[in-house]
């Protein structure tokens, strides 16, 4: 049972102090897991912290690597504006 | 100067993609360069020392300051031990800020920004999508509300505790456009000493919800017409441009690249060098205060006292709280109201941009970042605003080539009737005449204030001041 933070993460460290496990640290190119640690929060919170406070879409998943946070549910962006945005005008 | 201490969030703002850099720097974004405190203290004291000018030292976006509290009450004591001259600030979205206001008063800080955008979670829940409260992430309407609570909250307890509070808004037609009213008169009542309303910065590239979703910016009539109705009786700084976290930038042009890490790295900061940057900064502070006084027995002299305004100089910022320390000069720059030797002319206002630099007319058209606007008649000049513009000139090869800017630095001053600069070239003189916009570089290197008013008594006695303003032909 452990989360997992993808190539997404764009390194903001909200979720770092926030672990009760201490079980996320920082790494190149992207933050990590440390999957032998993290609980889920099982026990210590309703929700897992790091995937609650995250503001990036897809960012952090689950086992079965479906995000906790699909696109969409954070920026209110529907996914279809989204992509017929960024063919208009990609972002840097 | 972006040193960002840490870039976590505790909310989603619409109009805040925490992804990218900022393509414009008002918006918050994930910065390149990550600073751990001590390196943000040690960068803050190398600047401190090059630049006697710096005042306030703050800690402000991208990210929320309070979002990160370990690192940002660090960063400020160690500024408060090294550098202990220079006055703090923080900004904050206000969230977190009725659990830490006990501590920002230990620490002496000197203000606090708090980004307010609404007072109603209606509204709120079109402008934050979500926040994290109590270890859940909170969405829509509850949200807002929460958020609303928290930072009418905090602001009370700062005032209460002698910490002086200002407000950032960003202006979203036809989201808070008239609540922002209702948000002013709240602030002042419970003593709030600025309130700075920003325009919404909005563009489909910033990947924003906002920009994303085609939600427009005001246009700078707008914005002014808001700042007017809000002016009420409290101090606006209103040519408060938004977050700026590239301060060094503002204190003097093009410094940053001798304020990079690495550079500050190499320096080693001895107790002497501390305390020579300190003297320098007093003295500093000692010419200005001078300067300042014979100014004001000056116009104290003359029997139209005219109100001073000071202004920030590097205003502050905005709605990019986060872990960036900002460097903050404060305003040695009075802006006078020169009282006129002819008091007794008549002739209506006309709004004046200038491309100013030191309080000088000193920028080159196309080399201007932002133009201050003034209202100029025959009682003074007066600071009414600011318009950003993308520079338009990007180098002597391109230079007057790049239409697409320059119409858009023409939108911008939209409204002007008069553009003052220290130099420009042929295209854009001819494109501004066209526009309806007198451009004027006759002024070069005179201060603002008397350039505007040459100009003034120029046009009145060519008896361009008696009838109404002419029409313009913006694009
Ligand atoms: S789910 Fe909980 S335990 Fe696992 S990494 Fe996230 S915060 Fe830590
Ligand atoms: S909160 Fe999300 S984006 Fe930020 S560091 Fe953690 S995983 Fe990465
Ligand atoms: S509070 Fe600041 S950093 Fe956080 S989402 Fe809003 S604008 Fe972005």
């Amino acid at each position: 049972m452990a989360l997992e933070i993808v190539e997404a993460c764009i390194k903001c460290w909200a979720c770092v102090p926030l672990c009760p496990q201490k079980a996320i640290y920082e790494a190149d190119p992207h933050f990590l897991i440390d999957a032998g640690r993290c609980t889920e929060c099982l026990g210590d919170y309703a929700d897992p912290q790091c995937a609650s406070i995250c503001p990036i879409e897809g960012a952090i998943v689950n086992e079965l690597n479906e995000p906790l946070n699909p696109p969409g549910s954070l920026t209110g962006i529907p996914p279809a504006r989204w992509t017929a945005a960024q063919r208009e005008t990609p972002f840097r | 100067m972006h040193v960002a201490v840490a870039p976590a969030c505790n909310i989603q703002c619409h109009y805040c993609n925490r992804k990218y850099d900022c393509a414009n720097e008002s918006r918050p974004g994930v910065v390149s360069e990550l600073l751990t405190p001590e390196q943000a203290v040690k960068k803050a004291v190398v600047v401190a020392a090059a630049m006697p000018q710096l005042a306030v030292v703050g800690i402000a976006g991208p990210g929320d300051p309070l979002a990160n509290p370990e690192r940002t009450f660090a960063t400020f004591r160690m500024l408060a031990e090294r550098v202990p001259d220079l006055k703090l600030c923080l900004s904050t979205n206000g969230l977190a800020l009725p659990h830490y206001v006990d501590e920002l008063a230990r620490l002496h800080i000197d203000h606090v920004t708090i980004t307010i955008n609404c007072l109603d979670a209606d509204i709120g829940a079109e402008i934050y999508p979500w926040i994290f409260w109590k270890h859940k992430r909170i969405r829509g309407r509850a949200a807002a509300e929460i958020l609303i609570e928290q930072q009418q909250k905090g602001l009370e307890m700062l005032i209460a505790r002698g910490i002086l509070v200002k407000v950032n808004s960003v202006l979203i037609p036809g989201v808070n456009d008239e609540h922002l009213k209702t948000v002013s008169a709240c602030i002042k009542e419970k003593g709030a000493l600025l309130h700075n309303i920003m325009p919404l910065i909005s563009a489909p590239e910033h990947g924003t919800y906002y920009g994303v979703m085609g939600q427009r910016s005001p246009t700078p009539e707008e914005l002014k017409a808001l700042q007017d109705a809000c002016e009420g009786n409290m101090a606006m700084m209103r040519h408060c441009r938004q977050c700026r976290a590239d301060a060094i930038g503002l204190l003097g042009e093009d410094r940053a690249s001798e304020f990079t890490l690495d550079k500050i790295e190499t320096m080693t900061i001895t107790d002497d060098f501390l305390a020579a940057a300190r003297q320098r900064r007093m003295a500093w502070r000692e010419k200005i205060a001078a300067e300042r006084k014979a100014t004001e027995e000056n116009d104290s002299a003359r029997r139209h006292q005219q109100a001073v305004i000071t202004l920030h100089r590097q205003p502050r910022p905005a709605f990019l709280h986060a872990g960036a320390t900002e460097l903050e000069v404060s305003g040695h720059a009075p802006v006078n109201h020169s009282p006129s030797k002819s008091d007794n002319v008549s002739g209506r206002t006309v709004l004046m941009a200038v491309a100013a630099k030191n309080g000088l007319v000193a920028e080159h058209f196309g080399h201007a970042r932002e133009f201050l606007v003034y209202e100029v008649s025959a009682s003074g000049a007066k600071l009414v605003g600011h318009r950003k513009t993308d520079l338009y000139c990007v180098g002597s090869a391109a230079c007057g080539e790049n239409e697409d800017t320059l119409e858009k630095t023409i939108q911008a001053l939209a409204g002007c009737e008069v553009v003052l600069c220290a130099k420009i070239g042929y295209e854009p003189w001819k494109r501004l005449e066209a526009a309806g916009i007198l451009p004027n570089g006759e002024h070069p290197w005179e201060s603002v204030e008397s350039a505007c008013m040459a100009v003034w008594h120029e046009m009145h006695a060519a008896g361009k001041l008696a009838s109404q303003v002419p029409a313009q032909k913006v694009a």
